[in-house]
């Protein structure tokens, strides 16, 4: 009998198998056309025999979102640290931010091109712009509602601000900031897709968008599959990270564990 | 006669701007340096405003606080405080969260790790003292709540303060830890004699444990007598059975009760 343990780990996978059997029993007894929706079953064998074809584009996607989400990151985690531990920033800045993150990137997309050229760099750079938000919020929402009861104890000893957010704020802003990621890199993956989609030569959005073009419906759905996959692995990476990291916050689902 | 280490001096604090409430009245009181000073009152009358003053978290709105015969304008980097929660820092174990202050405070902070052996060593030592051996490794939230004040004291003085400041920092524990941890903070203090002063409201720990137990009235509070405590160190337990010393709690429990009559009648 397997122990809890490895039933909760092995259930996502579990989960995700009764879905493709689900879509191709659906696609079978009610005779969609190919066209509209591929059964699984054509989709993998389309990912399989186009793999090479496939590869160098999802890496180019890849590299792109990571690059973008790296951006986001540093940008969203100095911008939430300046927000969250400063009144007066909070103020003046949030309003901005929430302004210019209600711009649609699609719209945003065609002057990158036009600044910097069809590609890679429109591709990162809609990739962090529309990632980086949910970051300042959490990191600043983080920081901002950090119990003074914690940082009395390194303010009695005379600590400066910075020793404050670097020993007690930004720890503490830890399980909001590992939060955020897991929008934000769904959210990179998007703007990359959108930027390839309406000026590139390369990447997934790429490959979508030509499949579709020509009706290759199964080779749109597996380049989909794919960005998904790599999705998720980033997600999973994160995931880690978040264990070293702030992991000291959830101490409640280790408890229920043990009690098995 | 030598300046005292601590003084106030017709000291107010309004919380709140000029409508706020009025906290502290024309507190005036003095410590001596490796003194050990206890302030008691009804509840609400601002002993805890007393000592944030002292530490610096909160400045008076009126009147001078000195430490060491300087004006008080902000925490100072020798103090050790203990608060009524021991707000453990969770993403730290027992022992970094024990370490804390010497990653803040100088001439700590700048040899932590050249020293760190020596300081953890310290560290541990402390924690044996107040009854936390083998702990040091441990979460914070795998230590009961008595447990965790016992490591908020080490905190306190780990970096040697030359000022304590506790906060009744054993309201929350059984008798029996409390006991235990009077005799360990006479200890502590006659080892090293820093200047204390306590905040609590229990009359027979107050009179244990300080050289001078200031009695505080109701709110807004400001100290209505000052006694200092004739008896012997060191104290075991057994002097808090002398008829003298009962006699004395129950002389500062009629004061209390007389301030806390006027402070209902006044509201």
């Amino acid at each position: 009998m397997l122990s809890n343990r490895y039933l909760i780990k092995l259930f996502p996978l579990l989960f995700v198998a009764f879905i493709f059997l689900a879509w191709e029993l659906l696609v079978i007894l009610t005779g969609i056309k190919s066209v509209i929706l591929p059964k699984p079953s054509a989709v993998f064998y389309e990912l399989f025999t186009k793999f090479p074809l496939i590869w160098p584009h999802a890496v180019q996607t890849l590299y792109t979102t990571m690059v973008g989400f790296l951006g986001a990151i540093v940008v969203g985690v100095l911008l939430g640290a300046l927000i969250g531990s400063s009144r007066l920033a909070y103020e003046a800045f949030y309003p901005v931010l929430v302004g210019f993150s209600s711009i649609p990137k699609v719209a945003v997309v065609p002057i990158f091109v036009l600044w910097f050229g069809v590609g890679t760099v429109p591709a990162i750079l809609t990739s962090l712009v529309i990632s980086f938000f949910p970051i300042v919020v959490n990191v600043a929402t983080g920081l901002a509602t950090t119990e003074p009861e914690l940082e009395d104890v390194l303010r009695a000893l005379g600590a400066k601000k910075r020793d404050i957010l670097l020993r007690v704020g930004l720890p503490r802003a830890m399980p909001y900031f590992f939060a955020s990621l897991k929008i934000s890199i769904t959210l990179a993956f998007v703007g990359t897709v959108l930027s390839e989609t309406v000026a590139a030569n390369k990447g997934i959005g790429n490959v979508m968008m030509v499949a579709s073009a020509n009706y290759q419906t199964a080779l749109a759905f597996s380049a989909l599959l794919l960005l998904a996959v790599m999705g998720v692995i980033l997600y999973g990476i994160f995931a880690l990270l978040e264990t070293r990291f702030a992991g000291w916050s959830q101490r409640k689902n280790d408890l229920a564990l043990q009690s098995h | 006669m030598t300046e005292p280490f601590i003084r106030f001096q017709d000291v107010s604090l309004r919380y709140g701007g000029a409508a706020g409430t009025l906290a502290v009245s024309g507190a005036t009181l003095d410590v001596p340096e490796g003194g050990f000073a206890s302030i008691v009152g009804p509840s609400g009358c601002g002993k805890s405003t007393l000592l944030k003053m002292v530490s610096g978290l909160v400045p008076a709105t009126t009147g001078l606080v000195t430490v060491a015969g300087k004006p008080v304008t902000g925490p100072l980097g020798f103090v050790g405080m203990a608060f009524q929660n021991p707000t453990p820092l969770p993403w730290y174990n027992v022992l970094d969260n024990v370490m804390l202050p010497l990653r803040i405070v100088e001439p700590y902070r700048s040899t932590f790790r050249a020293k760190y052996d020596e300081y953890r060593a310290k560290a541990e030592a402390l924690l044996e003292v107040v009854g936390l051996k083998g702990f040091a490794e441990k979460k914070t939230w795998q230590l009961s709540g008595g447990m965790l004040q016992r490591a908020s004291l080490c905190r306190a003085l780990i970096h040697e303060p030359a000022l304590l400041l506790l906060d009744e920092p054993f309201g929350a524990l059984d008798a029996f830890t409390r006991e235990e941890l009077w005799g360990v903070l006479q200890e502590l203090w006659m080892a090293r004699r820093p200047t204390v002063m306590l905040i609590t409201h229990d009359l027979a720990e107050s009179v244990l444990l300080s050289e001078t137990v200031y009695v505080m009235s109701a709110r807004p509070g400001r100290i209505i007598h000052g006694e200092d405590v004739p008896f012997a160190r060191p104290r075991g337990l057994d002097v808090m059975y002398q008829p003298d010393f009962v006699e004395m709690v129950h002389r500062l429990r009629t004061r209390i009760g007389d301030a806390r009559a006027e402070g209902l009648s006044v509201a």
